[in-house]
């Protein structure tokens, strides 16, 4: 079953040359892509494509059974596509580590004291035990990104989209995250620099160049 | 970032359910807005004097805010004795001096600095986003709340991203000095600051679009009311009710 397709995407942000001009991508259930590629090459701009953050200017964005076109929706199916930012300070914005992990799952209905529960399980999973109450402007680097890896997993998406995860973690941190990832079950697509961590943890690789995405090895 | 420097004391007034400081302070500010008399003025600045007592404010910090306060307050004690007249007036400049606005401008003076130590000692010892929830456990108007939670959210990246292009320069070796170099590489931060604040702002947007927001803010922390915050409003009540008794003997 397909869970994601891009189909002729054609893109270019305002006043600047064109990113993609015919651009095609999917990803089926339980299939986990890896995505290189050069710095600037729009990767991130991929996965904001498929988020409906940024609108292509032609082409077709279809995601979890229906074409995704107007902002309404996209809104249906963004807490099913769990989106991890590039940059965790865009990610974390309550002030403590529980008000950010808890608002998506908030969002998606569940009741407060189940959202609880499963926030302290989410943090116990990443290594992150009693975490609830800091601060989240206040914490390192790399455990700003195991927070915002957090807020992601606690929806329980179907799909996966995390943009340079292992930036910034030690290798320790790093075997946990991959130890949570295969545990997910979830089907994922993963942009990384880090060419031994998609080898290990994804069934494709391609490679996003020159405005295509090609398979590599 | 330290906008919120007297949060995190041990004082008997950090301990209390925000509900109850909330409430406290709201009472006192509609008193004090009502209040005519001088020597109310006066308890009203010694209520203000008290609570900060009580809150062990640390008081460089507590001076440098009464100074913001009281820089803006000072002009009106420039210009409140002043009224524009049609005559040539004082020294033919078409204006009289009218020594009842001292009055209005002491009176102004007192009642804020009145406020602003008992907001000091009452508000600013919660944590923000614990007001937040205190407000919207009232049913506080939602888009407000949004308003002031989001206002507070960006004066965090406004001035993390500042210290990030700030801790840039220094790195590099860059000593600011009174001359154009400097000024430039100020008007660069400046600019720069907007917009990379700017941009921040609607990443965090779409991050939060992205976990489903659609427009509201959860509220997942209970307080729970204890026998010392019926205590404090009991007192504070009593504080007031004096003030009140006062304020209606002297009229
Ligand atoms: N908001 C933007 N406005 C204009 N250009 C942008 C914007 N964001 C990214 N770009 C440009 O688009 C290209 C692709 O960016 P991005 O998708 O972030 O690359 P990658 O994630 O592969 O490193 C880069 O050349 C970048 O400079
Ligand atoms: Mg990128």
């Amino acid at each position: 079953m397909e869970l994601l397709r891009l189909t002729g995407i054609h893109f270019a942000y305002p006043q600047r040359p064109p990113i993609f001009q015919g651009l095609d991508f999917s990803l089926e259930q339980g299939e986990r892509i890896g995505i290189l590629g050069p710095n600037g090459a729009g990767k991130s701009t991929l996965f904001l494509l498929v988020m409906g953050l940024l609108k292509p200017q032609k082409g077709e964005v279809w995601a979890l059974g229906a074409a995704r076109k107007r902002e309404k929706e996209f809104q249906e199916v963004r807490t099913s596509l769990g989106f991890c930012f590039q940059d965790p300070d865009d990610q974390l914005f309550s002030p403590t580590v529980l008000e950010d992990v808890a608002f998506g799952p908030l969002n998606q209905g569940r009741d407060k004291y189940q959202v609880r529960l499963l926030v302290a399980d989410t943090l116990q999973k990443l290594g992150l035990g009693g975490f609830e109450d800091r601060v989240t402007y206040h914490l390192s680097g790399g455990e700003k990104r195991l927070v915002s890896l957090a807020t992601v997993l606690a929806m329980d998406p179907q799909v996966l989209l995390l943009d340079e995860p292992t930036a910034g973690l030690d290798p320790d941190t790093e075997a946990r995250l991959e130890q949570v990832l295969a545990n997910s079950g979830k089907s994922w697509a993963i942009i990384s620099h880090d060419h031994g961590f998609l080898r290990r943890n994804c069934t494709r690789l391609l490679r996003l160049q020159a405005g295509r995405l090609l398979p590599a090895s | 970032m330290h906008l919120e420097t007297f949060a995190h004391g041990h004082s008997p007034l950090h301990r209390l359910d925000p509900r109850a400081k909330l409430a406290a302070a709201l009472a006192f500010s509609l008193l004090l807005a009502l209040a005519r008399a001088w020597p109310l003025l006066w308890a009203g600045l010694g209520v203000g004097l008290l609570t900060v007592g009580v809150a062990r404010l640390p008081l460089v910090e507590l001076a440098k805010r009464l100074l913001a306060v009281n820089l803006f307050i000072a002009m009106l004690w420039l210009l409140l004795p002043w009224q524009v007249v049609d005559s040539p007036g004082w020294l033919g400049l078409g204006l009289a001096y009218h020594p009842h606005g001292l009055d209005m401008a002491l009176a102004i003076t007192l009642k804020s600095n009145a406020l602003v130590l008992v907001l000091m000692a009452l508000v600013a010892t919660s944590p923000i986003n614990q007001v937040f929830h205190a407000l919207a456990h009232w049913r506080a108007p939602v888009k407000l709340l949004h308003l002031f939670f989001f206002f507070y959210r960006y004066l965090h990246v406004l001035h993390r991203e500042y210290h990030r292009l700030d801790w840039g320069l220094k790195a590099r070796g860059f000593s600011p000095g009174s001359n154009w170099r400097t000024y430039r590489t100020y008007a660069h931060v400046s600019g720069m600051l907007l917009v990379r604040s700017y941009d921040r702002a609607e990443r965090v947007y779409q991050a939060m679009l992205c976990r489903g927001f659609s427009g509201t803010y959860w509220v997942l922390d209970h307080f729970a009311w204890q026998r010392r915050d019926t205590w404090f409003l009991a007192v504070w009540s009593l504080l007031l009710l004096g003030l009140f008794a006062l304020g209606r003997t002297l009229a």
